[in-house]
Formats: C-alpha cells, sequence, structure tokens
C-alpha cells in the first residue's frame, strides 16, 4: 500500500527513483514467484507419468508384480506430499506473517467465553509460536484478562491443528480426510477450552503467575512489506520442509512396503470399527507418547492401510500430537497438578468422542 | 554492553546465543552474553515467545532467531544510543 502511494503522488525525482527502483524489485519478485508456480504446477502435472516412466521403462518393473507397484507408488507420493507441503506452508507462512502472538492477545482480550473460545481455536492455529513459549504466552494471556477456557483453547488448538499433519493426511488418503482432522481438532481445542472456563478452574493456576507485573508487550516486529511475507513464507518452507522430509521419506517407504506386501485387514480385527475398546486404548497408548507431526504420519500410513478404522487412527495420532508429557511438564509451572489433570482429562474424551464419531459415521 | 538471551533451553535459544556471539566476536566489541533462563527473571519484559533478545535492557526481538546481521544492526543501534546518552 505505501509503495503505490509514494509512488501516486508528486514527488521529486530522487523519491520517485526510489519508489521505481522499489517497484522494479517488487516486480522481479513477482516475476520469480510466477516461475516458482508455474514450474511447481509443471513437476506436479508429470509427477505421474514420470514415476510410472522410471518403473515401468527404466526398471523395466511389471506392474502387476509387488515390487513394481510398490516403487511406482514410493516414486509418485514422495514428489507429491513434498510439492502439497512446500506449497502449503508457503501460504500458511504468509498467513502467520499477519498473526503475531502480540496481536492475538490483542484480538482476544475482552472476549468472552464461546465466541473467544471459537477464535481462540482459530487463533492457535495460524499463530506462529513453538511449544517452549507456552509458558510466557500463558502468563501474558492471562494477564490480559484473557478468560482461562480462551487461554487453554488457543494453546490446545496450536499443537494438534498442525499444517504439516494436515498436508500429509491430506496428500497421503485425500482431502476428506485433511478436513476432517482439521475440523475435529478445531472442535475439541474449542469444546475442551469452553468446558474447563465452566469448570471455574481459575484458583488452580499457580500463584506466582498472579505476582508478576509484566511489562506491556509491544510487538517488537515493525510493519512487515509484501516482499518480508514472501520471504517469511519461504523461510517456512526451508525450515519445516528442511526438518520433516526424513519422516516424510520414512512414512512413504513403509507405506509402498505395504502397499506391495502386506495383506490388507491385518489390522481389521483389533483396529477395526467393530473393536469398541479400540479408540480409549489408542488414546491411552498415545497420549504419554510424544512425536511431532511428521514422525507419526508413518505409523498411521501403516495402520490405516492394514485395515485400523479412521476414527481409531484419527484419535491415536491427535492424543500422540496434541497431548505430549512435555508440553505438559511445561504447563506444569503455571497450572497446578489438579488444572493439569483436568486438562488432559477433559481432551482425551474429546479425542475419544471424535474416534467414535468418525468409526460411526465413516 | 549488555546482551541477554531470554528462554528455557530450548534448541532454538542455543541458536540465538551463538548468532549473538557470532555478531559480537566480528564487530570487535566489549559485551557480556548472558542467557536468563528463570521464567519469573524473562517475564519481566515485555516477551510473549521466546526466544528473546535484550541489548542493554532492552527487548528488540522476540519469539524468532534473527540473522547475524539484524543481530549485527541492534548492537550497532545500541551503541548509538550509548554515544547520544554520554554527549
Amino acid at each position: 500500500m505505501k509503495q503505490s502511494d509514494v509512488y501516486n503522488s508528486d514527488s521529486t525525482p530522487s523519491e520517485s527513483l526510489a519508489a521505481s527502483k522499489q517497484n522494479g524489485n517488487r516486480a522481479k519478485l513477482f516475476i520469480r514467484l510466477g516461475i516458482g508456480v508455474a514450474l511447481w504446477a509443471f513437476l506436479y502435472y508429470w509427477l505421474k507419468p514420470a514415476a510410472d516412466f522410471i518403473t515401468y521403462d527404466i526398471f523395466k518393473l511389471s506392474a502387476s508384480s509387488h515390487l513394481g507397484s510398490s516403487v511406482a507408488f514410493f516414486l509418485y507420493d514422495t514428489p507429491k506430499v513434498i510439492l502439497l507441503l512446500v506449497i502449503v506452508i508457503f501460504v500458511v507462512g504468509i498467513i502467520r506473517s499477519f498473526f503475531t502472538p502480540e496481536r492475538t492477545r490483542q484480538i482476544l482480550a475482552g472476549k468472552r467465553q464461546v465466541f473467544g473460545n471459537v477464535l481462540a481455536g482459530g487463533l492457535g492455529v495460524v499463530t506462529p509460536f513453538c511449544s517452549c513459549s507456552a509458558v510466557p504466552l500463558f502468563i501474558g494471556f492471562v494477564e490480559a484478562g484473557i478468560p482461562l477456557g480462551v487461554t487453554l483453547s488457543f494453546l490446545i488448538a496450536a499443537p494438534m491443528v498442525n499444517e504439516v499433519a494436515l498436508v500429509l493426511l491430506a496428500g497421503m488418503f485425500g482431502w476428506r480426510v485433511g478436513m476432517i482432522y482439521l475440523v475435529s481438532g478445531l472442535a475439541i481445542a474449542i469444546s475442551a477450552g469452553w468446558v474447563i472456563g465452566k469448570l471455574k478452574m481459575e484458583s488452580y493456576i499457580e500463584g506466582w503467575v498472579s505476582e508478576i507485573k509484566m511489562a506491556e508487550a509491544s510487538s517488537t516486529a515493525s510493519g512487515m512489506t509484501f516482499e518480508d511475507r514472501i520471504h517469511y513464507g519461504l523461510t517456512a518452507v526451508r525450515e519445516i520442509v528442511g526438518k520433516v522430509w526424513p519422516f516424510i521419506l520414512a512414512g512413504i517407504a513403509v507405506g509402498a512396503a505395504i502397499h506391495g506386501y502386506v495383506p490388507e485387514g491385518m489390522l481389521a480385527s483389533f483396529m477395526g470399527k467393530s473393536a469398541w475398546w479400540s479408540v480409549p486404548a489408542a488414546v491411552l497408548i498415545g497420549v504419554p507418547m510424544y512425536s511431532n507431526a511428521a514422525g507419526i504420519i508413518p505409523i498411521v500410513q501403516a495402520l490405516m492401510e492394514k485395515g485400523a478404522a479412521l476414527g481409531t487412527v484419527l484419535a491415536f495420532m491427535m492424543a500422540v500430537v496434541g497431548l505430549s508429557l512435555p508440553e505438559t511438564m511445561i504447563l506444569r509451572r503455571v497450572l497446578k497438578w489438579q488444572l493439569i489433570g483436568i486438562f488432559i482429562g477433559v481432551v482425551a474424551i474429546g479425542i475419544i468422542i471424535i474416534g467414535y464419531l468418525f468409526n460411526a459415521i465413516l | 554492553m549488555k546482551i541477554k538471551i531470554l528462554g528455557t533451553g530450548c534448541a532454538k535459544c542455543h541458536q540465538l546465543e551463538q548468532t549473538a556471539r557470532q555478531a559480537v566476536k566480528e564487530l570487535a566489541i566489549d559485551a557480556t552474553i548472558e542467557e536468563v533462563k528463570d521464567m519469573r527473571k524473562i517475564m519481566e519484559y515485555p516477551i510473549l515467545t521466546t526466544p528473546g533478545l535484550v541489548v542493554n535492557e532492552e527487548l528488540v526481538c522476540s519469539g524468532r532467531i534473527p540473522s547475524k546481521s539484524e543481530v549485527t544492526q541492534f548492537i550497532i543501534n545500541a551503541l548509538d544510543k550509548e554515544e547520544k546518552s554520554k554527549k
């Protein structure tokens, strides 16, 4: 916006020179972006033919053989998921550049229950922060007068709904599964925060939290330009894809091996829909486990391929990703153990309900 | 010059500390770098997300790892302020 104002106004020659130089840089950035998107679309379009060509014509594997279908699956799925990841993380990165934690706090301050919970859940997904910041965020939110339940909705949604997990699920099982994960994760964060708010547990916040006289937090990030946001998105892609690609490779390799060899329905008897106890069992096993979203996907892939029910697998995954021992230990610094217990209990029950729900309707 | 790294000891905090050390070394200035890990002390600064970088008691960056050139710029800005206050 600012640049175009400068450009349109009656400016001195040196100013307009600077403005046109800036516009030149912006044009260059747009051209590079355009080339990037075109390259992305080109690669995506040619993935399947290329994978088939390499498998069947170069390696001379038969399409009907186990090895052939496994190799074709691996060669097609790996670049596909990585391409999807790149574009989604880039877009999410740009969205995140608009939501600093300071701004989120400002938005949430003064919001009541219910509406506040819904807003907090959504903002938890798009506000960038790492789990080690849970304590300062918690204190900052509570200090700003944001209700406990709303604050917890935010802190539950952030790890539970993860963009890497969303892309991987969508890429491997289709967009319907991805959307189910997104919506149910949000629903759990919103309702669990609301329930804890109703329980009026404010007295179970550690005493030292209220003693803190926190300095007025002002965003240290000054206004970002459009170029800054693009760079922010690209940095996010570099960081996240750089970190998770080995997990993705492992996950797809597991999937490919199973795809060609292991008979389907192997797990159906004890992780299928008919085993009623499988959902709570999956959550009980999942809560003490901790893995990042990318690391859990190989397991999800293996379970689904062998005939486990979607609701059960989803519950397991959410329990691992959304509720973790390290995060609970971090929150223990500000919450008394009774509140920690309620927190884990309410979220776990929410996950179990979601698991049963999707086992019943799908 | 006093530089503080705010953070409870996660990987990002260590990364920021190393970036700060490099910047100080390259500028060849006299500076102390201190890691602040006590949450109560951290919260004395206007910070919502760690890691945080404090130069001469002013929080200049939080929630991300700034590049070395950014840290260098923060330090130069702080040096300028020191100069001005002396005059």
